[in-house]
């Protein structure tokens, strides 16, 4: 597989996710300001902007001003909504023959219809249907991705993409979570604090799965014990970074490249999440601990880089 | 059905109200069926266009602005006897310019003989001196052609150009015919119509045909499609053609040179390529050689092609074949290398260069088409009857001050066919560009893209400039009094409604 086309799938699927991952965000936040004092509600907005690091030109749109147009349609915002479907779309574009038609046309019609929706921005900011529609379509894109696309190595590049960035952007929230609640007590919460951890969870999507676990009981610890080391369900950290591993063994295996540097970071990340106790990670720094996941994230990041994508011809040339 | 006979001829109708005998079934279907069912097919297949993306970018606009090209639902019907002679015209043709190539590139007999000017070749734009005493696989120079024909007020077709260099189009011509075959499914069958569907694997084939002096060692040549990139104006074209054959679509920063072979750069390291299916102009292939400026190319491409380690098709120098002044010899051509008389007839040509011709024809300009020798795309065009003085005053200082990079022909009227334009028929004037591959044979696909000048009596198709295509059938021969397998009448075989894809 030519290593551009590699890294368009690897970045189309970064940007999709990134995409989904706001749309949910946004949406989650909207329906919690519903229920929130005013006071609570104030700071909301900024620290949504640090948890999906968005980084703001001084001359756009701020996000005090203006906060749902910044997230979802602002093209000045490069991890908008918009602009990570249209990068999305762009990426797959540079590589349409190498996808299956359907899923072009899937992600060109969401592509398209979000482009729609920002032509008459006031109605779709205040309707819930807008958010859920980009995650339809996005969960709609990788279904399709599944069933008519070869399982092969172009495949694996889109599970890769997805599940760095997964890791990442959920390695970031929940961090910034920690920041505010450093010390998740054993034992329910109550009032605006219950809000908060409930808001994670559906940050996260995973209100539904939390509680089929876990009861609706809202245990702090619990939370977060779920979301970074719960193996089963595809939104926690320690899921994320299975699935990167996994991806990479393949990769390792089809392109017959000894892949050491990547497989090795992500293998130590691995294991550092199957054999950790949350109590542990807790007692020691929870902030420190997402951290550091985050710069082995951008190191296998690099890695790949390196290894698939932008290697130096020299060396190929000598072996 | 608002239908007015113009002198041009017309594809559809023999005498007002008379439709030819090919054409009747679908008149009659066509009048059946209410003008609101006729616009929502039209919608559909709009629809559907868009969503798979089947786009053309318009340059000189804002950057990247894509647009799909207006895919017209009523076919161009050609009758078997007719395509015969367009087929038996084409092969004889690209094989004299494929020898013409081959001779200017080496022993230049035609232009001792002084058939050609020797001038007229040596100061065509697309020559390329780096090609002399470069032999290419099978001495096939033009492997992938395509030819605009026009049919003529007598009925007869004429050669208006040819394009050997990278000729767009044919994807246009395939998804014509997927949305036709959900329109009108059974009026297809009964009709009897030649498939077109087996292009890209005869074009595969072609491309398989020409394996380079040297080649890699692996059972298979590797074969690539090598793109300017996704802002060019074909993209869709090449993603289509690459995926439908199942080779790599690369982009210059995709490949290297190194020890005068080529590589690609893949996730398991440096890949040989063999074959490259090239769609970027010979100036910006290599700017080692060519063009200095060009960021498409791959430095080192013509070294590796001139070790013979590399395949290029179509060849490169390929253009000056297709130059406008050069066009108005192939007649003659035709007759040097194959002794025989050119099938399907050029239009009149005066070539500017030549005094007497440039004053004929400086004094008729407002009756004259002139064109640009090395253009295409109708860019750099004056259309006579259309134009206005001023434009008419530019165009003659420009002749006047580079009479050889301009030639004129008359205003041609180019034949007419009924087209929808927003739920109505109305006529249009239409050319046909049939595709012709060359590798261990000569193959055309029977069809080819019908191009439709949109705007009401234009007369230029380009889809640079507003023009649109439709599908074309060229119909089985039948036997002598044999029937057409029609239902006139009884069950309908009008359109049936097509949802928004069709991607199968």
């Amino acid at each position: 597989m030519l290593s551009r086309v590699a890294d368009s799938l690897y970045w189309m699927s970064r940007y999709l996710e990134r995409a989904e991952h706001t749309a949910r965000l946004v949406d989650v936040e909207l329906q919690l300001w519903l229920d929130e004092s005013l006071d609570a509600g104030a700071g909301r907005w900024r620290f949504l902007q640090e948890a999906l690091q968005v980084h703001l030109t001084e001359s756009g749109p701020s996000i005090a001003t203006n906060p749902v147009h910044v997230l979802a349609f602002s093209r000045t915002n490069h991890s908008s909504i918009l602009s990570s479907v249209a990068a999305a779309r762009e990426n797959l574009r540079h590589v349409r023959e190498q996808c299956s038609s359907e899923m072009w046309e899937q992600l060109n019609r969401l592509y398209l219809d979000m482009i729609k929706s920002a032509s008459d921005e006031r109605h779709a900011i205040n309707s819930h249907e807008f958010f859920q529609s980009v995650q339809d379509g996005a969960h709609l894109f990788q279904g399709i991705t599944d069933a008519t696309m070869s399982h092969g190595e172009g495949w694996q590049y889109i599970q890769l993409g997805r599940y760095v960035e997964r890791t990442d952007t959920l390695a970031c929230l929940i961090a910034k979570h920690f920041e505010r609640f450093p010390a998740p007590p054993e034992q329910s919460v109550e009032s605006d604090e219950y809000l908060e951890w409930i808001g994670l969870l559906r940050g996260c999507g995973a209100f539904e799965a939390y509680c089929k676990t876990h009861t609706a009981e809202i245990r702090p610890l619990r939370i977060s014990e779920f979301l970074l080391l719960n193996p089963e369900f595809p939104h926690s950290v320690r899921f994320a970074v299975e699935r990167v591993n996994a991806a990479l063994h393949v990769i390792g295996e089809l392109t017959e490249r000894r892949a050491k540097l990547p497989t090795r970071i992500a293998g130590r990340l691995r294991a550092q999440l199957s054999f950790s106790q949350i109590e542990e990670i807790v007692a020691q720094g929870a902030h420190a601990y997402l951290t550091s996941i985050r710069s082995e994230c951008g190191r296998i990041h690099a890695a790949i880089h390196q290894i698939y994508f932008d290697y130096l011809v020299e060396s190929e040339l000598i072996a | 059905m608002h239908y007015r006979l113009e002198t041009a001829y017309d594809e559809m109708f023999e005498a007002p109200g008379v439709p030819r005998a090919h054409y009747e079934a679908l008149y009659k279907t066509i009048l059946g069926l209410p003008p609101e069912e006729l616009r929502r097919s039209q919608q559909a297949a709009d629809l559907s266009f868009l969503h798979e993306g089947i786009t053309f970018t318009v340059y000189g606009t804002k950057e990247g602005t894509e647009r799909i090209f207006p895919n017209d639902l009523i076919p161009r019907i050609i009758p078997g006897s007719e395509w015969a002679q367009i087929e038996k015209g084409l092969t004889q043709r690209i094989t004299a310019l494929n020898l013409f190539l081959k001779d200017i590139y080496h022993d230049e007999k035609i232009l001792n003989d002084g058939v050609v000017p020797r001038e007229l070749v040596y100061s065509c734009r697309h020559f390329r001196r780096e090609m002399r005493g470069l032999n290419v696989p099978r001495d096939t120079y033009v492997s992938i052609c395509g030819t605009d024909l026009i049919r003529l007020p007598d009925g007869h077709f004429a050669v208006l150009e040819d394009n050997l260099r990278v000729p767009s189009g044919v994807s246009y011509m395939l998804a014509n015919r997927k949305v036709l075959k959900r329109v009108f499914p059974r009026m297809f069958r009964d009709y009897g119509v030649w498939p077109v569907d087996h292009y890209p694997q005869t074009l595969l084939a072609t491309l398989r045909s020409l394996s380079p002096a040297n080649s890699s060692s692996a059972q298979e040549l590797k074969t690539v499609l090598l793109t300017p990139g996704v802002s060019n104006s074909a993209y869709f074209e090449h993603t289509f053609l690459a995926q439908q054959m199942g080779i790599e679509l690369v982009e210059g920063r995709d490949l290297l040179v190194h020890d005068n072979v080529v590589y690609m750069r893949t996730t398991a390291g440096l890949r040989r390529v063999d074959i490259i299916y090239r769609r970027i102009d010979d100036d910006f292939l290599d700017p080692m050689t060519f063009r200095r400026d060009s960021i498409l190319g791959v430095p080192g491409l013509f070294n590796a092609y001139r070790a013979g380690n590399v395949t290029l098709a179509n060849a490169i120098g390929t253009g000056v074949a297709d130059d406008k002044a050069i066009y108005a010899y192939v007649p003659e051509i035709i007759r040097y290398y194959l002794g025989e008389d050119a099938v399907l007839p050029n239009v009149p040509t005066f070539l500017l260069s030549d005094s007497v011709q440039r004053s004929h024809v400086l004094e008729h300009l407002p009756e004259m088409v002139v064109k640009a020798v090395g253009e295409s795309g109708g860019y750099g065009m004056l259309i006579g009857p259309h134009s206005t003085a001023a434009q008419q005053d530019e165009f003659r200082s420009r002749i006047l001050a580079d009479p050889r990079n301009y030639i004129a022909q008359p205003t041609l009227a180019l034949s007419c066919a009924p087209c929808l334009i927003d739920g109505e028929v109305e006529s249009r004037h239409i050319d046909l560009r049939p595709y012709i591959l060359c590798g261990e044979k000569v193959s055309l696909v029977p069809g080819g893209l019908t191009r439709v000048a949109l705007p009401k009596g234009s007369l230029v198709v380009n889809s640079s400039q507003g023009g649109g295509s439709k599908d074309t059938w060229v119909l089985r021969e039948l036997r002598e009094g044999e029937p057409r397998r029609m239902q006139t009448n009884g069950t309908r075989s009008g359109p049936s409604p097509i949802d928004g894809r069709l991607a199968s």
